[in-house]
């Protein structure tokens, strides 16, 4: 059994090794921009206006309440062929771009991370204790003001084990850009059992990798979290000052 | 409005599927959400090892990829097994839609033993001595004691898991089985109507998800009519 594992890891190292970088650049690009669209949408989410609520409930709503699978789908097949009906597009230098699936790949993970990052920042954003926007207020600090000195970082502190979790979602998301034809670590994987029907080896391979991601990252984002939470630290290691400075 | 070719009744075929799915794989996620939270509590340490590495391990591998492994892998595992046992060459098939319960049983049953796990600590420990106080068996006291409250510890997690559950199982189209997904694509594909077909699909997984909702929140009301006046 190892034989062929070694077989496996031989011939295609540079397979899975694409597979892995692939499987990276789609997380980033996915967890980077979903994250920057999510704020305005938690943002708008919070709003006491109905009519300004009612657009990101409804865009979460829908990403959260159906699979993956389906946007996808209906990104690369359904609008891929709207937009390919559309007379003398193949033509056009955008074509390329237009039938390429890493960008319905992309796009999709974006708008799917979005949504549910957007709701865990609402929660975290409504968590806020109220106290502490009084005293903002009382403080003169405009809406602006508000969100970046105390709502933000206050959220990230509140939402960031939800988002490490997400983030995982987001790779784990990732292995289904292998159904439309997307050479990322799942798809590498699914080509070598193809080649050689070996699918243990080559599921367990990529698994591994998998893992070795996974357990990086929840590493990365303990530091991260100890980091945004500084000021509780501060407060653990000094008592006496934290006392004198709040009296 | 959405013309589906005359293949509406296919989609709804489709919908049955989804929900078989989603109602074989509950009990078995319960089972294994159990069981593998009673193994991360166990007072045995190589139980606990058990536990905490099956979780471990799912909760880095995605969905899709255990899916494949079980329908790929679980083929040639149970031939295997059945040509040391028959001692001559068989040929077996596991339906897909089987192996797809199985995977999907494994996933979901991982991420059930840490919300079982997280509902059994709940439980108040006064309780636990008082039972043991009046002599109760282990097993008694998991039947009287804990069972009946885990529910209501439980079913805010469960909720999230069965709404997890029902979008995976669009994830088994990918090895064939005629569930919403692959119903969509069939018709995508013979009738080149993509669009249309993943729209319908879309909004049969959307109804399903809501719906899935809707009866949990009237659960969870009623598992904590008890508490609420307080």
């Amino acid at each position: 059994m190892f034989e062929d594992l070694i077989y496996v890891l031989g011939k295609y190292d540079t397979w899975l090794w694409r597979g892995f970088l692939l499987t990276i650049e789609l997380l980033v690009i996915s967890v980077t921009f979903g994250t920057l669209l999510a704020i305005p949408l938690a943002v708008a989410r919070v709003s006491k206006k109905l009519w300004i609520q009612a657009v990101p409930f409804a865009f979460i709503y829908v990403f959260r309440g159906t699979p993956l699978i389906g946007q996808l789908f209906m990104m690369y097949y359904g609008v891929g062929q709207l937009i390919s009906n559309i007379d003398g597009i193949q033509d056009h230098w955008s074509w390329a771009y237009l039938r390429n699936p890493y960008w319905y790949c992309l796009l999709t993970f974006v708008l799917n991370t979005s949504a549910y990052v957007a709701e865990i920042m609402r929660g975290g954003i409504q968590n806020v204790p109220s106290g502490e926007l009084e005293a903002a207020r009382a403080c003169g600090m405009t809406p602006w003001t508000t969100y970046s000195r105390i709502i933000f970082p206050r959220m990230w502190q509140m939402i960031w084990p939800a988002y490490t979790n997400d983030v995982i979602f987001t790779l784990k998301a990732t292995s289904l850009a292998s159904t439309v034809t997307m050479m990322e670590l799942t798809g590498a994987a699914r080509k070598i059992v193809a080649r050689t029907a070996l699918p243990y080896e080559a599921f367990i391979s990529a698994g591994v990798i998998y893992l070795i991601i996974v357990y990086t990252l929840t590493f990365g984002f303990k530091g991260i979290e100890r980091y945004l939470r500084r000021n509780e630290r501060r407060k653990d290691k000094q008592p006496g000052t934290a006392k004198a400075a709040s009296a | 409005m959405l013309d589906l070719y005359g293949r509406g009744w296919q989609m709804l075929e489709g919908g049955l599927v989804t929900v078989q799915l989603c109602l074989t794989v509950l009990p078995f996620m319960i089972i294994i959400g159990l069981l593998g939270a009673s193994a991360k509590l166990s007072p045995y340490r190589s139980l606990r090892i058990i536990g905490e590495s099956y979780t471990v391990l799912i909760r880095g591998i995605p969905e899709l990829l255990v899916i494949l492994l079980i329908y790929f892998g679980g083929t040639i595992a149970v031939q295997n097994i059945a040509e040391m046992i028959s001692g001559e060459e068989t040929r077996v098939d596991i339906p897909a839609f089987w192996s797809g319960v199985a995977a999907l049983a494994l996933v979901q049953g991982a991420f059930a033993s840490e919300v079982f796990r997280a509902a059994m600590q709940s439980i108040p420990i006064g309780q636990i001595e008082a039972a043991t106080a009046c002599g109760m068996t282990p097993s008694q006291i998991f039947i009287r004691i804990k069972l009946p409250q885990l529910w209501r510890f439980a079913l805010p997690g469960l909720n999230n898991l069965f709404q997890v559950l029902i979008k995976d199982t669009a994830l088994i189209s990918v090895v064939g089985v005629e569930e919403i997904m692959r119903k969509a694509a069939i018709g995508a594909g013979t009738d080149k109507a993509p669009f249309t077909f993943y729209l319908v699909a879309m909004l049969m997984f959307l109804s399903f998800t809501t719906v899935s909702l809707i009866a949990f929140n009237y659960l969870e009301k009623r598992a904590a009519r008890g508490i609420a006046r307080a």
